[in-house]
């Protein structure tokens, strides 16, 4: 019979589910909307990975919780921060990673990563803010009434970044909003929000040390924006695994099979 | 004349009663999977007696509020009863009323980027409200600048609110060894200080008074040491989060026969533990150091989170402050003596002090990691942390923690942000 882990990932924002065998390959990976049930989302996104896999839970040696919700779930073996296993997902990818930036949609994190000994050697959270955080973004498209994809094209295709002075997330609305009543460019208004978000996490990377490979994964790594304009801002290049929303699931899965041997 | 039968008969006969009822009775609900000291029962009637006796002192004896920092052995010999407004907002913290009181200061035009310690004694000054029933009000303020600046600007506002007289002992920064000059300036202080304290409280200064106080307040500095080098063991007989609860003796009673008492009877508790090798943890699998001031509102959260990971914080910098200059005491030398211990303490010396501390501390205790509290608060004591973070980690590979917080207003403490800090923090060292 085959030996399945699971990793379950319950974000502020998002549910993930990544199922692997024994010989780590991933089977299924799931992502759904957190909501007000973060237990109800866990199990919801398991029956959907199961299925895709065509398995049953009966057949999953261990489980690992992380996230914010990790302590929820009773079924779960045990639960690891989303710090630990974030590296241990972009390690899967990316051996030689030494740097790790996750931005996920309430918080970001910079975590040192020794190769050798697979270990977290050192890390920063950013404070009870959500500046530089997915939601940041979140907020500033919501307001101007463009999609994610259309405000990340228009910040790619602007030759200039108009700067974003307020560190708060609330005030950079407000900042915004005079900068669309002055009629300044709007490609260089987004150029800018995503600017402020990389200037927010720079200090925390400097702080961790950076040192490549250089690795970002979390939902907001998918914004193609934000890591062109990191690659730029470190001067390295930035790698991304696919699907970086389930590194932290595919982390805690790799723990989970890890554990039970 | 009535007072002071009352007071004298509370001291003498009800306190006694009352410390060995609270002695004898049992404890409230322990923390989960947490190994009480007996000693507690014993302290809480300490604690009880000493506030309950506050009360009614007023009037009976002169009363002083002093920082947590200053030579409060000058004030002995004249027999002042002493009140610490930190001890005290730490206290009202513990009890979860230090956000409430906080709001109080700055619905009153106090900023929120005051310290809480200060916010929290405005904010009682200002509504009354304590979990001790009454504080005596002061005749005389008392404070040192060794800690911080703050204190100078709170204890003004309370000169002026109470129209009574602030005594200040200032010390110089010591970016170095100390300096001559500034211990002649210190020595210069406390001889006016004398003479202001002989006319507040009507009474001679004597010479022997003074000297018999420093031998207290020494041999009680010397326990408090003592009971901190018993955490040296492995596994340590208790945690750091008890022996902060253990702090009001040393801090608020200094110099009085009762704090000497109260250690002899913690410290036999944690020697019996040490020959016992019995531990509050059912393994003591990491162990840390702690730096900066506690976090008075999440004592028993943060002390059930570490239990939970086998981890155990088992010095801190701060219980140290208490021991640390102890060596520059020598009773028959009083003044010089005040002037040393007092301004060589670590909130007054340059960081490159506060890295060789943490480093001594660290071998000594035979940590993991250290965990550094920046407190909101206390600027003096959070501002270099990164640095000598950095520091330890990069030249001794001493990993640590940085947990952004404050000291007793809990408004200012992200409560899963910070857990999951502290359990990736213990993943990455086991």
């Amino acid at each position: 019979m085959k030996r399945v882990f699971g990793g379950i990932d319950i974000g502020s924002l998002t549910t993930k589910v990544v199922l692997i065998d024994e010989k780590m390959s991933i089977l299924s990976g799931q992502i759904i909307y957190t909501g007000y049930d973060g237990i109800h989302a866990a199990h919801e996104a398991l029956e959907r990975a199961l299925s895709e896999a065509r398995l049953k839970q009966e057949e999953i040696q261990g489980i690992v919780a992380t996230g914010y919700g990790r302590h929820l779930l009773d079924f779960a073996h045990k639960a690891v921060t989303e710090i630990t296993c974030h590296a241990l997902g972009a390690l899967y990818y990316y051996p030689n990673l030494r740097t790790l930036l996750d931005i996920g949609g309430q918080d970001s994190k910079a975590i040192g990563v020794d190769p050798g000994s697979r270990r977290v050697t050192n890390f920063r959270m950013n404070d009870k803010c959500a500046a530089g955080t997915g939601r940041f973004l979140e907020v500033m498209a919501e307001r101007l009434r463009l999609d994610m994809e259309r405000m990340i094209q228009l910040a790619l295709d602007a030759k200039e970044a108009l700067e974003i002075s307020s560190l708060c997330t609330v005030f950079a609305e407000t900042e915004v909003v005079s900068m669309v009543a002055q009629g300044k460019p709007i490609g260089e208004i987004l150029r800018g929000l995503h600017m402020a978000v990389i200037n927010r996490v720079y200090p925390m990377l400097r702080d961790v040390g950076i040192k490549p490979d250089v690795v970002m994964t979390g939902g907001v790594a998918k914004n193609k924006a934000i890591v062109r304009l990191l690659e730029e801002r470190l001067k390295l290049k930035v790698f991304v695994p696919p699907d970086p929303q389930l590194t932290g699931a595919l982390g805690a899965a790799l723990i989970a099979m890890n554990t039970s041997d | 004349m009535f007072g002071q039968v009352r007071y004298w008969a509370l001291k003498e006969l009800f306190i006694p009663l009352l410390r060995t009822y609270e002695a004898k009775r049992r404890g409230s609900r322990p923390r989960k999977g947490s190994l009480p000291l007996s000693s507690n029962r014993v302290l809480k009637g300490l604690i009880m007696s000493h506030y309950y006796l506050g009360r009614y002192a007023k009037g009976v004896l002169p009363v002083a509020w002093v920082t947590s920092g200053a030579p409060v052995e000058l004030l002995r010999p004249f027999g002042f009863y002493t009140i610490y407004p930190e001890n005290h907002s730490a206290l009202c913290a513990a009890q979860k009323m230090g956000g409430g009181l906080c709001l109080v200061a700055e619905e009153r035009g106090y900023s929120k980027d005051l310290c809480s310690y200060a916010k929290i004694d405005l904010g009682v000054f200002f509504s009354g409200r304590t979990p001790v029933g009454r504080l005596p009000k002061p005749d005389l303020l008392f404070a040192s600048n060794n800690i911080c600046g703050t204190v100078l600007y709170w204890y003004r506002v309370l000169s002026k609110e109470y129209s009574i007289p602030l005594i200040v002992f200032d010390t110089p920064f010591n970016y170095g060894p100390l300096r001559q000059e500034d211990l002649d300036y210190m020595l210069d202080q406390i001889e006016e200080i004398i003479e202001k304290l002989q006319r507040i409280s009507k009474r001679e200064f004597r010479m022997e008074r003074l000297i018999k106080t420093m031998r207290l307040s020494k041999a009680t500095c010397e326990l408090w040491q003592e009971i901190l080098n018993t955490m040296k063991q492995i596994p340590a007989p208790a945690t750091i989060f008890d022996i902060f609860s253990h702090m009001l003796p040393i801090v608020s009673l200094r110099g009085l026969r009762s704090a000497h008492s109260y250690y002899q009877v913690l410290y036999w508790e944690l020697l019996q533990r040490v020959r016992d090798k019995v531990s509050p943890l059912s393994e003591e699998r990491i162990r840390l150091l702690w730096d900066n001031i506690a976090i008075w509102y999440k004592m028993r959260d943060l002390s059930e989170l570490m239990m939970r990971h086998k981890a155990n914080l088992v010095g801190a910098t701060y219980t140290n402050a208490w021991a640390e200059t102890i060596v520059h005491m020598d009773p028959t030398r009083p003044f010089e003596s005040l002037a040393k211990a007092y301004s060589l303490v670590i909130l007054n010396n340059n960081l490159y002090h506060r890295l060789e501390l943490i480093r001594k501390l660290a071998t000594e205790f035979k940590v993991n990691g250290v965990i550094m509290h920046s407190a909101r608060s206390c600027k003096p004591y959070s501002l270099g942390q990164y640095d000598i973070k950095r520091i330890l980690q990069e030249r001794y590979n001493l990993p640590c923690l940085i947990l952004e917080g404050d000291i007793a207003d809990e408004r200012y403490y992200s409560d899963e942000g910070n857990k999951t800090r502290i359990e990736a923090f213990l993943e990455s060292l086991i």
